[in-house]
C-alpha cells in the first residue's frame, strides 16, 4: 500500500519537472535488471565467546550480580553472545582498580613509555582489523564497507596519533605544565562503538589518566575485543577497565565519588542529566551530544557532488550519526533538479545485509531505535510534510528502514527540530544567504554543518557564520584523528581529536 | 561624596524648632548608582534598592537591587549586540579594549576615592586601579593573538585543508569576585569581550560602587551598547537566573560557595551551558590574567575544505 502511493507521487513529480522548470533531466530507470550478486564478508575468522565478563584490573571478571544480558545481531535478530551486567559493586571495583593503577604506575610512568603502550594498541587493532570490522558490523548493523574502511582504520589511527602526544604535552599548551586529571569515567554510544572507544581511551591515556569505559548495551562486543587486545598489549593492570551494562551502570559510574572526569557521548537528554548529576562536584566534564546539522546547497554548487554529499551526510551509518546532515537546505532555483537527482540516487541505494560488500545502508541498531525512527516518520506525515521513500526491498527479518526524505518541511516541524538518528532527511528551501544562515542556525544544536557552493568567498562567509563545531565545505562526514570534533550550544562542550582533544584530559 | 549628610554644613536644633546655621558651603551633588543595560543607565525595573555600606556599617549609597526582569533585559541587549561585536575585526576589538584602559587612566582619582570609601587603603587603591588599567591593556593585546595561539592547522590524512579556530561562545553571564570592587570586575569582563562575546556582569554585592562608575568608562570607550551589561544585586537572587536563562551560553562564577556552584551547574544544564568556576584566584597577582581565561568562553570550530588532487586521483569531495 505505501509503495503504491509512492509510485504515483513519483510520476507526478516527474511530470511537473518536465512541464515546469524544464531542467530536462530524464527519469532514470531502475528496472533494467541490474542485480548485484551477493558478496558477503566471511565470519569464519572471527572468534566470539559465548559469554563476556567485565574487564577489570586487567582480568575478565564475573559480575558480582551474576547477571548477563544478550547482545544480538540487529540484521537477523539472532543472539551473538551475552555480556555481564555491572552493578554498583563492580563499578566500585573498577574505579578502585583504576585509582590503584593511576597511583602506582601510570601517573609515574614517563610519557615516552606510555606512548609505547598506546602505539602497541594501535598496531594490534591494525593487525586484527578484519576481525574488528566484522564484529562491528555483526553487533551494530553497520555496513562492512563502512566498518572496514572508516571505523576500524580511524580507531587504530586515533590511538597512533595520540600515542605521539604522550611525551609532548608541554608543547600542546603554551606557558603551562599540563598534569593528568586522574580517573576518567567514559560512556560511549552504539553508533560507532570501537571508534568512540578510541576517541575516549587514546587521549585519556596519552595525557596520563586511567579510566573506566562503558560501551552501550546494544554494542559491547568490539569494546570487549579491544579489552582482549589491551590485555595482550601488556598495559599495566587497571589502567583501562571496560565494564558493560545499561544506563544505570553508566549512572553509577557518573556518580562514583572517586571519579575525576566524565566524558560522555550520546543524546542531549542524557547529557543534561549527567551535567545535573555532577553539579556541585569538581568532576571535569566533556559532552558530545546530539545534532541537527544543516547541509546547504547553493545554486552554483557542483550538484552531482552535492547530491553524493547529501546521501553520505544523511544515510552514512543508517543516519545514526550525531553530525548527520539531517536538514537539507536547497536554493530555490535548483530545488527541482536537486530533488530529482536525490530521488534517483536513493533508488539506487541497497538496504540489507550489513556484511554484504554491496550494501549501502545496513541494519538499524535496535528495535527501539527503529521504533523511534518510525515514530518520527509518522510525526512528519502528520505535520503535513511530504513523505518519500525509496522503493528498495528490505529483508524480512531484522531492523531496517528505507532511505526517507520529507519535502515541504516547515522550520517549526518536529522533524526539522529534533534529532531522529535515522535515515530521514528533512528538506527545506531558501532564496538568500542571510535567510539560510538564519534558518540553519535556528536550532538548539550546533554540532556540524555542510556548505556546497563553487564560490570560495561564499564558503567562508557561511562557514564563519554557522554556529557549529565542525563545518564541511563541499564535502561531508569526514573524520580524522588530527581534526577536533565537538559542538556548540546544546551539542555539548569540549573537543575530541587533534591537539584540542588533549585539553579534555589535562589540568592546565 | 558618599556620606549622605552634606559635608561642611551643620544644623542645630533650637528649642523653637529647626533653625539654619550660617555655614553656606556648596552642597555636594550625590551620584545615583543605576545599572547598565544596552548602553543605557536605567534604574532597576523592580524599583528595589539596597544600601551599600563600608566595614563600619556607614551608608555609602543606595544601589539598585536588580531583578529577574533586569537579567532578561540585559540578555536581550547582550544577544542583540553579539552579532556585531563578534564580527568586529580582532584588531578593532583590541583598540576598543585599549580605549577602555585610556578612559580608566583618565578617571583614576575617582576610582581611588570610591575604593577608599569601600575600606581599601589609599596605596592599595592606587595599586588596584593601576593593575586594572594594565590588565585591560594586556587583554587588548590578546584580542588578535589568542587565535594564533589556540588555533591549529590539522594535517588530515585525506585530501583536505583543515583548520580549527576559536570563536566566541555567545552571551556570557558572570558573577564578579566579591572581594574587589574594580579589579575583579575588570579581570572578568576583559577576557570575555576580548574573545568576542557579549556579557552580563553581576558586580560585587558588598562592594558595588566601582562597577557603575566603570560602566561610565565603558560607555565612553566606543564599546557598543549591549556588549557589556552591568547589574548590581544579590548573588543569591540572580545567579540562579543566569543559570536558568535559555539564551545565555556560559556562566562564569568567581567564588567558593558550593551551593551557588551546584545551583549554576544544575540549572545550567537546561541548555548545556558552559559553567566556568574560578575558585581562590588571586586577582591581584599574575594568576588573575591568562589567555586561557579567554579560551574558557570560546568554542573551537573546525572547517574542512577539499583539495583538488589532480594526477594522483581522489579529490577530497
Amino acid at each position: 500500500m505505501p509503495v503504491k502511493t509512492k509510485k504515483i507521487k513519483e510520476e507526478k513529480q516527474n511530470v511537473s519537472d518536465q512541464k515546469g522548470k524544464t531542467n530536462g533531466i530524464p527519469k532514470l530507470k531502475f528496472n533494467s535488471g541490474w542485480e548485484y550478486a551477493p558478496a558477503p564478508e566471511s565470519t569464519s575468522h572471527i572468534q566470539l565467546k559465548d559469554r563476556y565478563d567485565l574487564f577489570i584490573n586487567g582480568k575478565f571478571t564475573k559480575p558480582s550480580s551474576g547477571k548477563y544480558f544478550e547482545t544480538i545481531n540487529p540484521a537477523t535478530e539472532e543472539k551473538l553472545s551475552e555480556v555481564a551486567e555491572a552493578n554498583a559493586a563492580d563499578v566500585d571495583k573498577a574505579v578502585k582498580a583504576a585509582r590503584n593503577a593511576y597511583v602506582r604506575y601510570w601517573k609515574k610512568m614517563p610519557g615516552r613509555e606510555r606512548a609505547k603502550y598506546i602505539y602497541r594498541i594501535s598496531r594490534m587493532i591494525q593487525e586484527r582489523a578484519r576481525e574488528f570490522a566484522v564484529i562491528e558490523s555483526l553487533d551494530g548493523g553497520k555496513t562492512i564497507r563502512e566498518s572496514r574502511d572508516v571505523d576500524v582504520p580511524l580507531a587504530a589511527n586515533h590511538f597512533f596519533y595520540y600515542a605521539g602526544w604522550a611525551d609532548k604535552l608541554e608543547y600542546a599548551f603554551p606557558n603551562r605544565n599540563p598534569q593528568s586529571l586522574g580517573i576518567a569515567g567514559q560512556i560511549i554510544p552504539w553508533n560507532f562503538p570501537l571508534l568512540m572507544a578510541a576517541w575516549k581511551i587514546a587521549p585519556a591515556l596519552a595525557a596520563g589518566n586511567t579510566l573506566i569505559l562503558k560501551p552501550a548495551e546494544t554494542t559491547p562486543l568490539s569494546c570487549l575485543k579491544l579489552a582482549e587486545i589491551i590485555q595482550e598489549s601488556g598495559l599495566p593492570e587497571g589502567v583501562v577497565n571496560i565494564i558493560t551494562g545499561f544506563g544505570d551502570t553508566g549512572a553509577m559510574l557518573v556518580n562514583h565519588p572517586d571519579i575525576d572526569k566524565i566524558a560522555f557521548t550520546g543524546s542531549t537528554e542524557v547529557g543534561k542529566i549527567i551535567q545535573r548529576a555532577i553539579a556541585g562536584t569538581d568532576k571535569k566534564l566533556t559532552l558530545e551530544l546530539g545534532g541537527k546539522a544543516a547541509n546547504i546547497i547553493f545554486e552554483d554548487a557542483p550538484l552531482d557532488q552535492a547530491v553524493e554529499g547529501i546521501i553520505n551526510g544523511i544515510y552514512f551509518n543508517q543516519g545514526h550519526v550525531c553530525c548527520a546532515g539531517s536538514r537539507l537546505f536547497v536554493q530555490e532555483s535548483v530545488y527541482n533538479t536537486v530533488l530529482r537527482k536525490l530521488k534517483d540516487r536513493i533508488e539506487t541505494l541497497i538496504v540489507g545485509d550489513p556484511l554484504d560488500k554491496n550494501t549501502d545502508i545496513g541494519a538499524i541498531n535496535s528495535k527501539s531505535q527503529l521504533d523511534v525512527i518510525n515514530k518520527y516518520i509518522e510525526i512528519g506525515k502528520k505535520e503535513g510534510a511530504e513523505f518519500y521513500q525509496s522503493g528498495c526491498n528490505i529483508p524480512g527479518k531484522g531492523f531496517f528502514c528505507r532511505p526517507t526524505i520529507f519535502t515541504n518541511v516547515a522550520q517549526s516541524n518536529r522533524i526539522a527540530q529534533e534529532e531522529i538518528f535515522g535515515p530521514v532527511l528533512a528538506i527545506q528551501t531558501f532564496r538568500t544567504d542571510e535567510e539560510v544562515i538564519e534558518k540553519a542556525n535556528n536550532t538548539p544544536y550546533g554540532l556540524s554543518a555542510g556548505v556546497w557552493t563553487d564560490k570560495g568567498s561564499k564558503i567562508f562567509n557561511l562557514t564563519t557564520k554557522m554556529r557549529a563545531g565542525v563545518i564541511w565545505a563541499n564535502t561531508y562526514n569526514k573524520f580524522d584523528p588530527t581534526s577536533p570534533f565537538g559542538g556548540y550550544k546544546e551539542s555539548g562542550y569540549g573537543r575530541e581529536g587533534g591537539l584540542h582533544g588533549l585539553a579534555a584530559y589535562s589540568k592546565l | 561624596m558618599g556620606k549622605l549628610e552634606a559635608k561642611n554644613s551643620s544644623f542645630s536644633i533650637s528649642e523653637n524648632g529647626l533653625e539654619k546655621q550660617v555655614t553656606n558651603a556648596r552642597v555636594e551633588v550625590l551620584k545615583t548608582y543605576k545599572i547598565y543595560i544596552g548602553g543605557q543607565f536605567p534604574r532597576t525595573e523592580s524599583g528595589r534598592y539596597y544600601v551599600a555600606t563600608n566595614n563600619k556599617g556607614e551608608q555609602l549609597a543606595n544601589v539598585c537591587l536588580s531583578s529577574r526582569k533586569d537579567v532578561r533585559d540585559a540578555v536581550v541587549a547582550a544577544r542583540s549586540a553579539f552579532k556585531g561585536w563578534s564580527a568586529r575585526a580582532a584588531f578593532n576589538r583590541g583598540q576598543i579594549l585599549y580605549r577602555i584602559a585610556e578612559m580608566l587612566e583618565g578617571r583614576k582619582t575617582q576610582f581611588i576615592e570610591e575604593l577608599v570609601q569601600q575600606d581599601v587603603s589609599k596605596s592599595q587603591a592606587q595599586k588596584e586601579v593601576n593593575i586594572a588599567i594594565d590588565r585591560l591593556i594586556w587583554y587588548a593585546g590578546w584580542c588578535d593573538k589568542y587565535q594564533q595561539i589556540f588555533g591549529t592547522v590539522n594535517p588530515v590524512a585525506s585530501s583536505h585543508f583543515n583548520f580549527s579556530v576559536p570563536e566566541p561562545t555567545g552571551v556570557v553571564a558572570a558573577i564578579a569576585p566579591q572581594d574587589s570592587s574594580l579589579l575583579g570586575l575588570v579581570s572578568v569582563i576583559a577576557p570575555i569581550i576580548a574573545g568576542g562575546n557579549t556579557c552580563i556582569i553581576l558586580a560585587s554585592e558588598t562592594k558595588p560602587l566601582c562597577s557603575i562608575t566603570f560602566a561610565e568608562v565603558i560607555n565612553s570607550s566606543d564599546v557598543p551598547g549591549g556588549v557589556v551589561n552591568i547589574l548590581t544585586g544579590k548573588v543569591s537572587e540572580l545567579a540562579t537566573q543566569f543559570a536558568a536563562h535559555m539564551d545565555v551560553n556560559a556562566v562564569v562564577y568567581c567564588g567558593n560557595d558550593n551551593m551557588v556552584q551546584k545551583d549554576l551547574q544544575t540549572k545550567g544544564a537546561s541548555n548545556v551551558k558552559r559553567i566556568i568556576i574560578h575558585k581562590d584566584v588571586n586577582w591581584f597577582s599574575d594568576q588573575g590574567q591568562s589567555p586561557y581565561f579567554i579560551l574558557d568562553t570560546e568554542e573551537i570550530k573546525t572547517t574542512w575544505h577539499p583539495i583538488e588532487n589532480i594526477g594522483s586521483g581522489g579529490a577530497g569531495y
